[in-house]
């Protein structure tokens, strides 16, 4: 597919990839596997520092969204923009330089099973950005230390616990300091206390790293803990309370039914309208 | 795949340690397997064709047949079939689980390609490592004729070497050179085929281990046929 030039495309569209920083647009994206519908044209706009996510039933899409934003996949039609580089019709080669500023957290982790704890978190900055071996080492360990799991650097990761693989995930996710976080289902199959700690550290990376997020899930509880908490520092301490007015809008939701967007709005919104809607009434409920 | 890994094996990023790592899993972790079956194999070599070449009083000509087998046909063909089964299987299934656990995913989301990373160090040492192990092989082949010869044909040492000589032109040794290069890089570029495309979980994961076994198996004859017949109309 051709690239459109800058007059044929959506004004609304031109606005958004006017901005700058991170951010993430999806436009008009189509997407089918053999006869089913995946994805019809699906549109939306990540700003920076802001939360999306997507809720929906399985296989209605979500975690297809990432894998498109990662050029993991290749959209059939519309266009996908990461940071003001067009993504869906990029080359491999070209996707690694827009990788590096992407972190993903795979559902149940994808961890390098072969890799210890540091070298599954440091992965990147030994491996591919070639960080002096200290330096590396000095960040892996603050990431552990951010997630708290420093005592456990040197464990494979098959002697760690669901929840503690996923927070590695979310460690090794954020090493390499990306300015947008996607994840698939971290707080899936873990208890209700791990997940707390894992949507815990979605919330610290958002509101004390500026991490842009895209959080895909069916846990509506977590969904909800992350939409309309905040963190902030208070001295050593990292303090949660509920996030109020202009915040609580930084975080929307989206709701994908039958391959279409079938809501987007804050946790306000999604609650005024599941009382209207039966569908999400009964996803909800 | 075959043209991403020419692609990778000319421009960076390289990945060293891979590629050392894998030259010993390959190369070193196939030893114990292929000096076994090249031992075995020539000592049997030279206890069949011993008794039938005793119809003819011809014993003495033993160490012709052992190392004319040895270094063109068997050599090639059972180290092939030997890291068929341990490398081929390993590689699809490693590749597999990595795959169907989504690390293959997680890679490529970390900036690396898979192909340089896993592929490429893979294929470099089989193409390196086989034909390396061939030469072990039909070595420790004539080595083991030679036993069998001494001990149970009662043929001298000095006969049986002397016949190994006469019974190697050097278009021979050049075909048992050759022809590994083939069957390294079918083998290998098999399983990683297939553990890359392995889909259905733990199961997928089982089938594509028996696929890539059984892929590269049949290959290895047929590249051996293939590779034989382009080689003597060449050489011979």
């Amino acid at each position: 597919m051709a690239v459109k030039e800058s007059s044929e495309r959506d004004p609304l569209l031109e606005e958004a990839l006017g901005h700058s920083g991170p951010i993430v647009v999806f436009d008009k994206v189509h997407l089918a596997f053999d006869e089913k519908v995946i994805l019809r044209d699906v549109s939306f706009t990540l700003q920076t520092g802001h939360t999306k996510i997507f809720l929906g039933a399985s296989g209605a899409g979500k975690s297809t969204i990432l894998r498109l934003m990662l050029g993991l996949l290749k959209p059939d039609a519309g266009e996908i923009f990461v940071n003001g580089e067009r993504v869906d019709n990029m080359s491999e080669d070209a996707l690694m330089a827009v990788r590096a500023d992407l972190g993903m957290v795979f559902q149940e982790g994808a961890l390098f099973d072969s890799l210890t704890v540091r070298e599954n978190v440091g992965y990147k900055l030994f491996e591919e950005l070639h960080w002096p071996l200290d330096r590396a080492n000095a960040r892996v360990e603050e990431v552990l230390g951010f997630i708290g799991l420093g005592e456990f650097i040197d464990r494979m990761p098959s002697e760690l616990s669901g929840g503690q693989r996923r927070r590695v995930a979310i460690a090794r996710a954020m090493a390499a300091k990306p300015r947008i976080l996607l994840y698939d289902e971290p707080t899936t199959g873990l208890d209700p206390i791990t997940a707390l700690t894992v949507d815990e550290e979605i919330i610290k990376l958002r509101d004390l790293e500026g991490v842009s997020s895209i959080l895909v899930t069916h846990q509506l509880r977590d969904a909800f803990f992350v939409a309309e908490n905040t963190a902030r520092r208070d001295g050593q301490k990292v303090v949660f309370e509920r996030a109020e007015g202009r915040k609580a809008d930084e975080a929307e939701f989206i709701m994908l039914k039958d391959g279409r967007i079938g809501f987007e709005g804050n946790a306000s919104e999604l609650r005024e309208i599941a009382a209207r809607d039966p569908y999400i009434h009964a996803f909800l409920s | 795949m075959i043209k991403n890994v020419l692609r990778g094996l000319v421009m960076p990023p390289f990945y060293f340690r891979d590629i050392v790592e894998q030259f010993e899993a390959i190369g070193v972790g196939s030893l114990t397997v292929v000096l076994l079956t090249g031992m075995f194999t020539g000592m049997v070599l030279a206890l069949q064709s011993g008794f039938t070449l005793d119809q003819f009083g011809a014993r003495s000509m033993v160490g012709r047949l052992v190392s004319a087998s040895m270094v063109k046909e068997l050599g090639p063909v059972l180290t092939g079939l030997m890291v068929a089964g341990r490398v081929g299987s390993g590689i699809a299934a490693e590749l597999g689980s990595m795959t169907v656990t989504d690390q293959i995913a997680a890679l490529r989301a970390l900036g690396t390609d898979p192909i340089r990373k896993l592929v490429l160090p893979r294929i470099l040492a089989g193409v390196v490592m086989v034909p390396l192990l061939t030469v072990i092989s039909g070595g420790v082949g004539m080595v083991g004729g030679w036993i069998v010869t001494v001990t149970q044909l009662k043929v001298a040492s000095s006969v049986y070497w002397n016949a190994v000589v006469q019974g190697l032109f050097i278009q021979d040794v050049w075909m048992g050179l050759i022809k590994p290069f083939f069957l390294g890089f079918a083998i290998v570029s098999i399983g990683c085929h297939v553990g890359m495309r392995t889909t259905g979980g733990t199961q997928g994961v089982g089938r594509a281990t028996t696929n890539a076994v059984v892929a590269s198996s049949v290959a290895v004859i047929a590249v051996d046929f293939l590779v034989t017949k382009i080689l003597i109309v060449l050489m011979y």
